[in-house]
């Protein structure tokens, strides 16, 4: 990703937006943690707060017209939040102190001519840039109509102290008459001039002439003028102030030779793209002060304040587990990744990160601007993959698991018995058929009587897990080998059983026609004895969409329909269809961070209390071993006398259960379906406790790890045996991994108590 | 230089072909670019090393997890 990419990216975030207030403000007072600090107490906090973009605080805080209170998101629930009277409570304590930190001064020289208050704030602005300023006056005291306010809205004491900072910074006051001839000495005098038409003098020199917008130029010439009237001939302060540190701004860049109009598009009052949700926010009357026009009381001031909602987007961290993990928000996010990919030396800090998300699309389906954490994280993956730094235990498991799919012991493309050419090709996929075995075999014969005769049957991988990790290579290479047996097949039309594979079809071959499972059972008669467990379908099911179905409205339809002929009541989830969540498995997410899945499946468990029914193997596996009761829709199409009364009842099955279960499908398959008899190598067997098992799913290691550790010991004897209890202990590395495993011999195989493994190899020197 | 891993003396396992009570000796263990000298239990004939369980999941897999996001 470069720079353009990023900004691209970060665009799409708006949480750090500019707030309503804001952006109506224009002097872009940061009234959002203004507000907050006057909710705390913390008076010091609020007055620099304010101090640091109101010029004269202590007057702007009295006088301030406050337009940020009409554009508050609280205006139509209770009443926007009364920043005007909080100002004032505020600048009414005592004021902090606030270091001035000392500008180098420039060469050039600035004329100011006007005592109003767009005049003053423009010299204010000049002086503080360093520029030698000098402001003509045909008045006595700097301030102009300010002095005529009454002293309950600005003490005369408090105007006088305010104005002290302009002699400070070294201003000096020429008073003088100006008129319209004066105008072309001062501008050989000096670089710049700015007339303030809130002022008799430089109302005069400018003739009646109107500036333009944004930059505040007169013409071209290097005069500038501010302090104009609204359409009401009103004076608004907020606005005067505005247009003297607008034109501070133009003539700074007059006088570098620099574009006056560059980069100033949300300068003044602009519109904000922040998102702020107000849909759960109760209305809440603004608090009225007790004595009237002499405003707030602390206490009032507090408790107005802790009535703002406090602006701000978040909408994706309120659905998605991953994206609040990291307490951050995508823009955040998008330049930690961006960093993370430009570091040479040093740790990779945002692998985890980059590595967690799901791919599952929900934060591009809650985004006001359709941020894609997903885009985000696959291309950063696939970035990791090219340079060589993917951390190799992210997806190692994972990919092993697609090579065996795509291996000898599952890989299978056959038309059906006595058939020469397939019109269709049942493709159940990897999960399917490791999660249950059975319903690969019931659903082929299913399609062959009421489908078509001429349905074939593809077992392979869909390439997702390369396609998750950002292995690009080897995405390719299985979606090549896909394609060649699809081909060899005659180019059929496949019937796809998850939606994962779906996915993967549509995006790398989009010349293979495709259809979901459900949409084919959709247009069948169902078996007759389907829903035969609807003793436990009497009850309503929660649906759980799977994420990869998200942007797949008629195979979702489809699935309603048969759950409805099978006589499910559904009752939908609050996160269903597009904008459904992620079991944890998708996106590697379980195999890169498994902590971080598993509160993905807490907050998806949480949504229902009933039983959830899933139609992706994975889905099912991944919330049934979350601890929710979850039968899968194949449980009701073709139910199973073995599994009882309730589906969603069934075990977990476990890492090496779905390695075997695939491999025992292609054999019973060919067994049962074309009458060959695989040939079938015997295996010791494993005794293995049920918990002593959940440590190996765990820790990913699979009953053939086991059985080759084991065999490494027993034929080269180099193993270890406990004097404690008489166990063994053998290690073995295949490839990248060390496997450790405690056992003993039992008649027809081994007990096994323990296994554990590491990635590190141990290398003796001098053994 | 030897990095701790902070195991002590093992008394539970001896080398089963060898017949020898493991004892503390130098290894070194590679993994990517990061490659270290520690001390493990190690059978003082064939040299058969253990790691035990606590460091293959602990201080291992922590070092693992840095070597990898180097």
């Amino acid at each position: 990703m470069d720079q353009k990419t990023l900004r691209q990216m970060e665009k799409h975030c708006i949480q750090e937006e500019a707030p309503a207030c804001r952006s109506a403000c224009p002097l872009h007072v940061d009234v959002r943690t203004f507000v907050l600090q006057v909710g705390k107490g913390k008076w010091n906090d609020a007055w620099k707060t304010l101090n640091k973009t109101l010029p004269f605080p202590g007057i702007l805080g009295r006088i301030c017209d406050h337009p940020c209170e009409d554009s508050c998101l609280r205006s139509t629930l209770g009443g926007g939040i009364r920043m005007g009277e909080l100002e004032k409570t505020c600048v009414n304590q005592p004021k902090p102190r606030i270091r001035v930190i000392p500008i180098p001064k420039k060469s050039e020289s600035m004329a100011v001519v006007g005592e109003s208050l767009s005049s003053l704030v423009a010299a204010l602005e000049l002086l503080r840039k360093g520029y030698d300023v000098t402001l003509f006056s045909s008045l006595d005291k700097l301030g102009g109509s300010l002095w005529a306010l009454p002293d309950e809205t600005l003490p005369k004491d408090v105007l006088e102290k305010e104005l002290v900072i302009l002699h400070t910074l070294g201003l000096k006051v020429e008073k003088k008459k100006m008129g319209k001839g004066l105008l072309a000495p001062l501008q050989e005098a000096f670089s710049a001039v700015y007339l303030g038409l809130d002022s008799p003098n430089g109302a005069r020199m400018a003739q009646e002439k109107k500036p333009l917008d944004k930059t505040f130029a007169l013409g071209n010439d290097g005069v500038f003028a501010g302090g104009t009237c609204d359409e009401h001939g009103h004076l608004s302060p907020v606005h005067q102030s505005f247009q003297g540190r607008a034109a501070a701004l133009s003539m700074e860049r007059f006088t570098q030779k620099v574009s006056l109009v560059e980069g100033r598009r949300d300068e003044g009052p602009h519109p904000t793209r922040l998102f702020t949700n107000i849909e759960e926010i109760e209305p809440l009357p603004g608090v009225l002060p007790v004595h009237g026009e002499k405003g707030y009381t602390i206490d009032e001031a507090r408790a107005e304040a802790k009535r703002c909602i406090q602006c701000q987007c978040l909408e994706c961290l309120k659905v998605c587990p991953y994206l609040d993990y990291y307490k951050g928000y995508p823009k955040r996010y998008a330049r930690e990744i961006y960093n993370n990919a430009a570091i040479v030396m040093g740790n990779h800090t945002a692998n985890l990160m980059v590595n967690t998300c799901s791919l599952c699309g929900l934060c591009r389906e809650i985004c006001p601007e359709n941020f894609s954490m997903a885009d985000l994280c696959l291309d950063a993956r696939r970035d990791l993959v090219q340079r060589d730094k993917m951390p190799p235990s992210a997806h190692e498991f994972a990919l092993q698991d697609m090579a065996f799919s795509n291996s000898e012991p599952f890989l299978l493309a056959r038309h059906a018995p006595n058939r020469e050419t397939s019109r269709c090709v049942f493709f159940p996929g990897c999960q399917l058929s490791g999660s249950n075995p059975e319903h690969v075999i019931q659903t082929y014969s299913f399609l062959r009587n009421n489908w078509a005769e001429d349905t074939g049957l593809m077992l392979q991988c869909c390439a997702a897990p390369a396609h998750w990790s950002g292995n690009e290579a080897k995405t390719k290479e299985a979606m090549s080998l896909l394609e060649k047996n699809w081909q060899k097949m005659g180019e059929p039309r496949m019937i796809l059983a998850c939606s994962s594979c779906l996915d993967m079809f549509r995006r790398y071959l989009p010349r293979i026609d495709v259809i979901s499972l459900w949409q084919v059972m959709d247009r069948c008669e169902l078996p007759v004895d389907a829903a035969k467990p609807v003793d436990a379908a009497k009850n309503p099911m929660a649906l759980h969409d799977p994420c990869t179905s998200r942007h797949d409205p008629q195979l979702q339809e489809a699935v309603r329909r048969i759950a409805a002929t099978l006589g499910i009541p559904i009752q939908e989830l609050e996160f269903s269809r597009e904008k459904t969540e992620c079991c944890g498995f998708g996106g590697l997410m379980e195999n890169a961070n498994p902590a971080l899945a598993q509160k993905q499946l807490e907050r998806r468990t949480a949504e229902s209390d009933l039983d959830y029914l899933a139609y992706c193997a994975m889905c099912r596996e991944s919330l049934k071993g979350a601890g929710k009761p979850t039968a899968h829709l194949l449980d009701f199409i073709f139910p199973q006398a073995t599994v009882g009364a309730d589906p969603a009842a069934r075990v977990k099955t476990g890492l090496s259960d779905s390695r075997e279960n695939r491999a025992r499908l292609k054999r019973d398959l060919l067994d049962q379906v074309w009458n060959e008899t695989p040939e079938t190598g015997t295996e010791s067997m494993l005794h293995i406790l049920p918990e002593v098992q959940a440590t190996l799913d765990q820790r990913r290691i699979l009953h053939s790890d086991i059985r080759e550790t084991i065999a490494h010991g027993e034929e080269t004897g180099h193993k270890m045996q406990s004097q404690v209890n008489g166990h063994f202990l053998a290690s073995h590395r295949p490839l990248m991994v060390t496997f450790w495993v405690e056992y003993s011999l039992a008649e027809n195989g081994y007990h096994i108590y323990n296994s554990y493994c590491h990635r590190m190899q141990i290398i003796r020197e001098n053994p | 230089m030897i990095t701790n891993l902070g195991i002590g003396e093992n008394t539970e396992w001896k080398c089963f072909s060898c017949d020898a009570l493991l004892k503390l000796d130098k290894v070194r263990i590679d993994y990517m670019n990061g490659s270290f000298t520690v001390e493990l239990p190690c059978c003082p004939e064939c040299g058969m090393a253990l790691v035990p369980e606590e460091i293959a999941l602990g201080k291992m897999l922590e070092v693992e997890k840095l070597l990898e996001d180097k």
